[in-house]
């Protein structure tokens, strides 16, 4: 078998979320290889969940996030520290509502 | 001990037997599964199966009592003292014969373990009870397999079919009738486990004939009976390699 056939045999990749209780986001774990949704789920709960208790699993298979790229970046995110009046500590409070807030 | 005692640590070290020693074997494919992700799950197996094993033969160890403890009782019976089933002790096979022989026992025990949660046995009940969770995914993981492998390629196809016309052999022994089950199922301690052969025949038959595989008439008898103590070789060769370190080094500790 040829390097290449090698390639396309392999399993699909997985990206592994994790519910630690309802309510909470689900984070990533990490990812596994299946051949299919059933045992992507139960391949997440043997590698993943195994040494703490969890309230839910997603897996989603890697192709299909979008992820951005690098030369995203400037135009997405180069900006941010520029705004800093888009965070609380920008604004300065009236010395009367300061004193509201130390009660 | 009397002699419903000595019944009980005998359907208690029949119990624990048959999880230890499918345990063992499981535990012989860590570092060598197939992919990554199956590595871990048949160790995970093995690991509550072996849970499982402790929690019976503690409870055989109190019964006997004069400080007999669980590995004793693991590590240092002889072969003709083990009672477990003779399909847990065959070797480990490829991974089609490992997973039909997970598939075939999963589905024993899970309609034993419902069973034994009724049991009068306290302990008995409890551990049933707590293991059932366990066996109801080892179920799901074999299940679908089983599934996967039958019906995949033509070469998995001929190889469940090879592992299971190997193991339908032993399926008998699962229900044969026994003396210890009987006596103690008169105190609803035990079941009787050739209660459990129709249903877990239809249940069996239906997902193999999905995986488009087919079942073997029984023809013969095997001479062999693992509750008895009457084992393959390959219990020999399973507990020189399980028992060597306690055995080489008695009363070690490290």
């Amino acid at each position: 078998m040829t390097a290449e056939e090698n390639k396309n045999d392999q399993w699909e990749l997985w990206e592994v979320f994790l519910q630690g209780k309802t309510g909470e986001a689900h984070i990533h774990a990490g990812s596994l290889r299946a051949a299919d949704k059933e045992m992507a789920l139960q391949n997440a709960r043997d590698v993943y969940s195994r040494r703490e208790k969890f309230e839910n699993i997603w897996v989603v298979k890697s192709k299909d996030i979008i992820a951005s790229t690098q030369k995203d970046n400037d135009s997405f995110f180069g900006t941010v520290e520029d705004k800093i009046y888009r965070h609380p500590q920008f604004y300065k409070l009236p010395d009367g509502m300061k004193n509201e807030f130390k009660k | 001990m009397n002699l419903k005692n000595k019944n009980v640590v005998d359907y208690l070290l029949q119990l624990g037997d048959d999880r230890l020693i499918l345990g063992h074997r499981l535990s012989e494919w860590c570092g060598h599964a197939p992919i990554l992700e199956e590595d871990i799950a048949l160790a995970n197996i093995a690991q509550d199966c072996l849970g499982q094993a402790t929690f019976f033969l503690n409870a055989a160890a109190e019964e006997i009592g004069n400080g007999k403890t669980t590995d004793d009782l693991a590590y240092l019976r002889n072969p003709n003292q083990f009672k477990n089933l003779l399909i847990m002790e065959l070797p480990k096979g490829d991974f089609a014969f490992t997973i039909f022989r997970q598939f075939l026992v999963d589905n024993y025990t899970f309609l034993l373990y419902q069973q034994l949660q009724n049991s009068k046995h306290n302990q008995i009940a409890n551990i049933a009870q707590k293991s059932l969770k366990e066996v109801k995914y080892h179920l799901r993981h074999s299940s679908e397999w089983v599934l996967r492998l039958g019906d995949g390629t033509e070469i998995s196809h001929e190889k469940s079919q090879n592992a299971l016309n190997e193991l339908w052999a032993y399926t008998n022994e699962l229900f044969n009738e026994n003396e210890i089950e009987k006596k103690l199922a008169e105190e609803n301690i035990a079941i009787e486990s050739f209660k459990l052969k129709n249903e877990w025949l239809d249940k069996v038959t239906q997902h193999l004939k999905t995986a488009t595989l087919k079942i073997l008439e029984n023809k013969e008898e095997n001479i062999f009976n693992g509750r008895s103590g009457k084992h393959t070789e390959h219990l020999d060769h399973l507990l020189s390699e399980m028992q060597i370190v306690v055995r080489a080094y008695p009363g070690a500790k490290w």
